[in-house]
């Protein structure tokens, strides 16, 4: 008996049923994430929706969330492993805890460990399908830094996932600066959204900034950026480029 | 200590409510040569006396780097004392691996303390018998343990550990409450004052003891033998000159032919690379 039991495990690895134990596409998924420094700490803003291929199926979910004392992390990508990762590192920060010591895990540890969990999981061929941000503050010493499905990782003054790298970085690269205020940082931030709302179709306008600084975590209220649809690139949008729609 | 009949197994609780295999090893602890450690806020220090058997052969060495944030310094079986040192050299880079961090040390002595408190409670294995004096950083400064066999740890602004440690303890007692400010150099000279108690009387050398250093912005590493020379000469001139004028005539006298016999004899010891 125990040896039949023992070949049950293999068996659903090879054969036409094994590629349902792996993850091959992303059902629900979340858009772009932008995070960058400033000068108190951490800011980061994300829309809340979470789309079900081409349909906003969900739009109220929190796609940033306060890891421990001193570390934030935002996804893009899979819903479901971003909460697998989350539970991850509820696992990690109880056992930091646990040890009562003076010492606790800070944001680069934390990079670090996601950075070696997302990277195994591809050497699976099973990945968590997602694009992580993470930043934090910890004795005064700021830290932003991304790990993306595959397992690249780095550490930047801002940092986006998805469609985050094409349409926000550009602006940041033009605009930010490591002194900015919270006021600055946030009209910054929201300048980005904004256009992402315009030009991304999975995002939605319901969005949250979370800001991270020595003192802690505060995820904003969400709420709705002010748009202009009466532009008239808007209005004629092939003027440019006739024949197509 | 004497033998008695529940002293065969380390599982064997005596009437007492004593574990005396447990005790014998802390025994063993005693009897190797000695080792002591002392911090400041930034700094720690730990230091070994280096017996070799014979003139023929090279000592053991007692002093590990486990990374650069950590050393340790051990007393008793050297072979239980290789072994953990490995366990801890894993240890520290794994997490390192891990977390791209140092490993805290405080935390590292807990795993430590652990796994020593498992040999205390299988019938099938027995005490490690070396204690083990561990320096190291942590986000809090530089902290000094000392972990004994029975798997119990405990902080120290500085200690002493094996043969004749009692003579430098009762050094480090009288100087202990000035080391958390000392300087990194004032470190190294009160280690070298306390591994001269336990030699009572012969002579200090740098080849017959081992000093190693670690600290905030130093990682650790073992002093090399002209380094430490140069420490004991000039910290026993010193106090030569600051004793009555006739011990410092008595001394230079000596000094001046020892100092020429030090050289060769020196050289006839086996070469320590560490």
């Amino acid at each position: 008996m125990n040896m039949v039991d023992s070949a049950q495990p293999f068996k659903t690895l090879l054969g036409p049923e094994s590629d349902s134990q792996r993850t091959q596409y992303p059902y629900v998924t979340g858009t772009s994430v932008v995070g960058v420094k400033y000068k108190d700490g951490i800011l980061m803003a994300s829309d809340m929706g979470a789309s079900y291929g081409s349909t906003l199926r969900y739009k109220s979910v929190e796609r940033m969330k306060p890891i421990g004392k001193h570390s934030l992390l935002g996804a893009s990508g899979e819903i479901s492993d971003f909460q697998e990762i989350l539970h991850y590192l509820d696992e990690l920060i109880l056992y930091d805890n646990m040890w009562d010591d003076g010492n606790s895990l800070g944001p680069k540890e934390v990079h670090s460990y996601l950075t070696r969990v997302m990277y195994n999981r591809r050497n699976k061929f099973n990945p968590f399908w997602n694009s992580l941000v993470l930043g934090g503050v910890k004795n005064g010493q700021k830290y932003l830094g991304t790990v993306s499905m595959i397992g690249v990782h780095f550490e930047d003054s801002h940092v986006a996932t998805g469609f985050g790298n094409h349409l926000a970085r550009p602006i940041l690269r033009e605009e930010w600066n490591e002194n900015m205020s919270y006021e600055d940082g946030v009209k910054l931030l929201e300048k980005c959204m904004r256009v992402l709302l315009y030009r991304d179709r999975s995002a939605v306008n319901k969005i949250q900034i979370a800001k991270i600084t020595e003192e802690g975590v505060t995820i904003s209220r969400p709420y709705a950026l002010k748009t202009f649809w009466e532009f008239n690139a808007f209005k004629n949008p092939t003027v440019g480029a006739e024949g197509s729609w | 200590m004497f033998r008695n009949q529940y002293d065969t197994d380390v599982t064997t609780w005596s009437p007492a409510g004593r574990l005396f295999q447990v005790e014998y090893a802390m025994e063993a602890v005693k009897q190797g040569s000695a080792a002591i450690g002392l911090r400041s806020k930034t700094h720690v220090v730990l230091a070994c006396v280096n017996k070799a058997n014979s003139e023929l052969s090279s000592h053991q060495k007692k002093i590990f780097k486990v990374d650069d944030h950590i050393g340790v310094a051990i007393a008793g079986l050297t072979a239980d004392g290789r072994v953990l040192s490995r366990y801890m050299r894993s240890e520290c880079i794994n997490y390192s691996f891990t977390y791209e961090s140092p490993l805290p040390v405080g935390r590292l002595v807990v795993q430590l303390a652990d796994k020593a408190q498992v040999c205390t409670q299988r019938s099938w294995k027995r005490p490690f018998g070396v204690g083990l004096l561990v320096g190291g950083l942590d986000e809090s400064g530089a902290h000094l343990y000392y972990n004994c066999p029975s798997g119990n740890y405990f902080e120290y602004q500085a200690f002493a550990i094996g043969s004749r440690s009692q003579a430098a303890k009762t050094y480090l007692e009288r100087k202990f409450e000035s080391f958390m400010g000392s300087s990194r150099d004032d470190l190294i000279k009160d280690a070298l004052f306390a591994i001269k108690e336990t030699l009572q009387g012969e002579k200090l050398k740098s080849s017959i003891c081992t000093v190693a250093v670690l600290g905030v912005g130093e990682p650790f590493h073992i002093l090399d033998q002209e380094t430490v020379q140069q420490v004991i000469n000039a910290h026993e001139i010193v106090e030569e000159e600051a004793s009555a004028e006739q011990e410092a005539a008595a001394a230079a006298d000596q000094d001046a032919p020892s100092a020429d016999e030090a050289a060769p004899a020196d050289q006839g010891i086996a070469p320590m690379d560490i």
